[in-house]
């Protein structure tokens, strides 16, 4: 599952985020989907949206944008959800991310993926597996398992206090 | 032979559990006295069943525990015995020890032998006839390279027969013998495991190669036996081929060698447990050598009485398909009783192309429990998958509804096909139909989930005579509603419960018989299961007339916890509450009532996890009652769909009592803060479900919206909604597949309109809704989200 460290090249899906660009590894995405109304989760974090019937499972939608502490836009017709699949303690879960819109497929050389960049404190980059350029842009390369995985979205233990 | 026996394996398995059970309840309800026929028959026949089955698969320790068993219920059924109690309570054992050495084949771990040993010689202690070994013969001949042979068990020997240097055997088979399956290298193979056996054949009867029939055994022998044995372990060997042979066995005295006929030449048979791969008969100085054929046999060199040389090879078939027989070859050798498969015998005089010479001289003892029994084990442990047993009227019935299905649709087809408003009726009409048998597939194939809670009850009976005995208590156990079908999670998820409760009855409730005669009870203490259908829900009731719970000294060991305070007038209700709390009588010292509360907290976990739930009535010095209520299946619930703001929920139809439009008058302020809303002589509180959840509300005025009163936990709680929607039977979807559980969410649904709502967890509601309330620090500012 994971991108194995060769020569060879992975494909990996890029989208936009406000003016940000970052991938994912293609092969974890399941499907692109677009907006659907969503049943909010009642007490949980502001960033997950709610859940959605994809074909019969129920599968939890996270907003990236307020995710990554940016403002919320609107849901509307050209919203995108990505659907995902991630790997969570031995097992694969369906989640999907809304983000503003899907960019592109680029051909990355794993060697060229660059570690990022510490920040300090300033600005967490423990979802970041690498920064990497294409075509003059910089693509910031995430690690989903890490990223929905995290916290509060963790299976493990709930979410009360 | 390249049959996969996994499949057959675990059907043997299956089987002998299910037939262990029977038996055990056989047993128990075998009454002291004289023998009950029909029921020591059927008891009998289980012990027979698993050891047949059992052989076919080589099982030896089953085998010959089923043996013993076997042979012991064979006396009961023949009258000798009169039913006991320890006779009862040693056959309940064997039934354990059984159970044991079927479990440990099927996963492949070690059988203790010490305990299978120990029960096997109390159960011979009981025998009154000496016991037979177990002899396989049908399995044994067929399969000729992997001849096992039963490590014999050797009882202990009688002191008079110490004195014995060894038995003298004069063993003469009838022509027939060999027809009936039996075959004398066995038993003398079985011999030789004893001691030291030397054999002296007699082959004066064998006839000219012309008139020799190969399937009748013109041999004798006559057999010195060396070693301390009791005569009985002779004779069990000899037991599979009594009526068809003359048999002496007398004691051999030293130096007595002219018991033998001079002119029979000895062969020795070493004790095959010490011979590794070859047996070495060694007959006169003359050597022959056969040699085993490269497939099945290995080399086997044989010592007889001509310089002859026998080389098996793979041979051209002349005689087809002769069954295993020995081979008498001719008069001038002496050691006929070798048989050989494929032989191809270059003797000049001899000429003899034989297929199938049955000859198990090809190394056979290979210790059967290590060898085979590994490989045996390790394929089992691939093959755990639970199987469910589902009666072919439940599967007939699917069958049957499939077929109206495809006739409803083939019908919606046609009306389909150029359709026009003329064929709206027929279109509705065909609708509502499959609607029916959609309905109707749904729970048939519920249905097949379903077993009868007998499953679960017919345990309790071993438990409650185990526990009485132990407990020096009398106690009647009464089974009924026992067909009453639940679903096979919930069956499962409540055995523990159930178990600990009936444990609980005995241990706590019913009194010793000096009490209850004290108090003016009968001797024997009534246990009472109890199950049943009650709305859309599986009743199960646990009752006794036992000592019941004094509900004072709950209420003292609750104020010496601190649970409450001294002063405090709690209901009955809120008392017996207590019971469910964890470690509540742990630490108590009270004994009548110690325990009662230990694990009661995780029978209820369990109960709850199930959606159900469990209540407790008890009358001091009358009994106690436990009523658990259990939802018929776990997929599927009624649901009821309420409306609070933009957002659909469902509440259990189970969990509602109530609803009603709220009268302002009758709200009241806790506090300050607190709402509770009087419902006739009951205060309840009030939950904005809008508040709680953090969703924009239709309306915050209570008198505008509706107030479902909803028990989780055995609390009352109403939860203020907007409205009430429709009734309907909703699938459990599951949160925590992709995402995690959620307090106050016990899963969720797809509804009609492809949209996903969340089923309401009663119980969690209440919880989350005290720990608002205790904590009255606002949740965290950051629940200003946007909705959609």
């Amino acid at each position: 599952m994971t991108q194995e460290v060769t020569t060879v090249s992975n494909k990996y899906l890029t989208f936009v985020l406000a003016t940000e660009e970052y991938a994912v590894d293609i092969l974890r995405v399941q499907e692109i989907k677009g907006w659907s109304k969503v049943t909010p989760i009642p007490n949980t974090p502001d960033y997950i949206c709610g859940v959605i019937n994809l074909r019969g499972t129920i599968v939890p939608i996270i907003d990236l944008r307020l995710r990554f502490g940016l403002p919320c836009l609107e849901y509307g017709p050209m919203t995108v959800i990505v659907v995902l699949r991630v790997i969570s303690n031995q097992r694969e879960r369906i989640m999907g991310i809304v983000v503003d819109a899907v960019s592109d497929v680029y051909d990355v050389i794993e060697t060229e993926i660059k570690p990022p960049p510490d920040f300090g404190s300033v600005i967490s980059i423990e979802f970041v597996k690498g920064l990497v350029t294409v075509d003059e842009k910089m693509v910031i390369i995430l690690d989903i398992d890490r990223l929905l995985n995290s916290n509060e979205l963790a299976i493990v233990e709930p979410l009360t206090h | 032979m390249a049959v996969d026996m996994t499949e057959v394996r675990q059907l043997f398995f299956e089987e002998s559990f299910e037939n262990l059970d029977n038996m055990e309840s056989n047993l128990l309800d075998l009454s002291i006295g004289p023998i009950d026929k029909e029921l020591v028959n059927s008891i009998f026949r289980v012990a027979h069943s698993i050891k047949g089955g059992a052989g076919i698969f080589k099982f030896e320790h089953i085998i010959n525990f089923a043996h013993v068993t076997e042979t012991l219920l064979d006396e009961m059924r023949k009258a000798e015995h009169l039913v006991t109690q320890p006779l009862i309570d040693l056959l309940l054992r064997s039934v354990d020890i059984m159970r044991m050495i079927l479990t440990s084949l099927q996963e492949g771990t070690k059988v203790d032998e010490q305990e299978v040993l120990d029960c096997e010689n109390q159960l011979k202690s009981f025998l009154k006839t000496p016991i037979e070994v177990p002899f396989l013969e049908g399995h044994k001949s067929t399969s000729s390279t992997n001849n096992t042979i039963i490590p014999p068990t050797i009882p202990p020997i009688d002191p008079a027969e110490m004195l014995i240097e060894g038995w003298h055997i004069n063993f003469k088979p009838y022509p027939t013998l060999l027809a009936t399956g039996n075959d004398p290298i066995n038993l003398f193979r079985e011999l030789a495991n004893l001691g030291t056996l030397e054999i002296f054949p007699n082959s004066q009867q064998i006839p000219s190669f012309l008139a020799l029939e190969p399937q009748t055994c013109y041999l004798s022998w006559e057999l010195n036996l060396h070693g301390q044995l009791p005569k009985t372990v002779v004779e069990e060997i000899f037991e599979w081929v009594e009526g068809d042979c003359d048999l002496e066995i007398t004691p051999l005295k030293k130096n007595l060698p002219s018991q033998i006929a001079p002119n029979l030449h000895p062969i020795s048979l070493v004790p095959s447990g010490k011979s590794s791969q070859r047996e070495e008969l060694s007959a006169s100085s003359q050597k022959l050598n056969a040699e085993a054929s490269s497939t099945s046999l290995r080399s086997a060199p044989i010592q007889l009485g001509q310089p002859v040389e026998i080389k098996t090879e793979k041979v051209e078939t002349e005689t087809q398909s002769a069954p295993p027989f020995t081979l008498p070859l001719s008069s001038s050798m002496e050691n006929p009783t070798l048989s050989i498969e494929a032989i191809n015998s270059p003797i000049p005089s001899l000429p003899l192309h034989l297929e199938t010479l049955s000859l198990p001289l090809e190394d056979p003892v290979k210790p059967p429990l290590d060898s085979s029994l590994d490989t045996h084990t390790h394929r089992n442990n691939s093959s755990e998958a639970t199987s469910i047993r589902v009666g072919i009227d439940k599967i007939d019935d699917l069958i049957n509804i499939v077929g109206e299905l495809v006739i409803t649709q083939s019908m919606l087809d046609q009306v389909g096909e150029d359709f026009d408003n003329s064929k709206l009726i027929q279109l509705r009409d065909g609708l509502s139909q499959l609607e029916r048998n959609t309905r109707e597939l749904q729970e048939s194939v519920m249905r097949v989930r379903m077993l009868p809670i007998s499953y679960s009850f017919n345990r309790f009976p071993r438990l409650v005579h185990d526990l009485s005995v132990q407990l020096g208590k009398k106690v009647e156990l009464k089974l009924s509603g026992i067909h009453t079908e639940l679903d096979k999670t919930v069956l499962e998820k409540m055995s523990d419960p159930l178990v600990h409760l009936v444990r609980n009855a005995l241990d706590h409730g019913i009194e010793i018989p000096l009490q209850r005669q004290l108090v003016g009870k009968s001797e024997t203490g009534l246990l009472h299961l109890h199950a049943f259908h009650q709305g859309g829900n599986i009743m199960i009731q646990i009752s006794d007339d036992g000592a019941g719970i004094d509900l004072e000294k709950i209420r003292q060991k609750a104020i010496q916890q601190k649970l409450i305070a001294p002063e405090d007038r709690p209901s009955e209700e809120q008392l017996y509450e207590l019971i469910f709390q964890p470690g509540f009588s742990t630490a108590t010292q009270v004994s009548d009532l110690s325990g009662r509360g230990v694990g009661m907290d995780v029978v209820r976990r369990n109960i709850r996890s199930l959606g159900g739930a469990i209540e407790v009535q008890s009358t001091l010095n009358k009994g106690t009652v436990f009523k658990i209520r259990l939802p018929l299946t776990l997929a599927i619930l009624d649901g009821q769909l309420v409306r609070v703001g933009q957002e659909i929920y469902i509440l259990s139809l189970l969990s509602i009592i109530e609803s009603l439009r709220i009268k302002p008058q009758l709200v009241n302020l806790l506090a300050g803060k607190a709402e509770v809303y009087k419902l006739r002589d009951d205060y309840i509180p009030i939950l904005r479900l809008y508040d709680l959840f953090q969703v924009t509300p239709g309306t915050t005025q209570l008198d505008q919206g509706l107030l479902v009163i909803v028990e989780g936990d055995g609390q009352k709680i109403g939860l203020f909604v907007d409205e009430l929607l429709s009734q309907q039977q909703i699938v459990i979807k599951s949160l925590e597949t992709n995402f995690k559980k959620i307090q106050g969410i016990s899963g969720a649904t797809i509804l009609g309109d492809g949209s996903v709502a969340l089923i309401l967890d009663v119980a969690g509601l209440i919880q989350l809704f005290h720990g608002r309330t205790q904590i009255t620090v606002p949740r965290s500012a950051s629940f200003t989200r946007n909705l959609i």
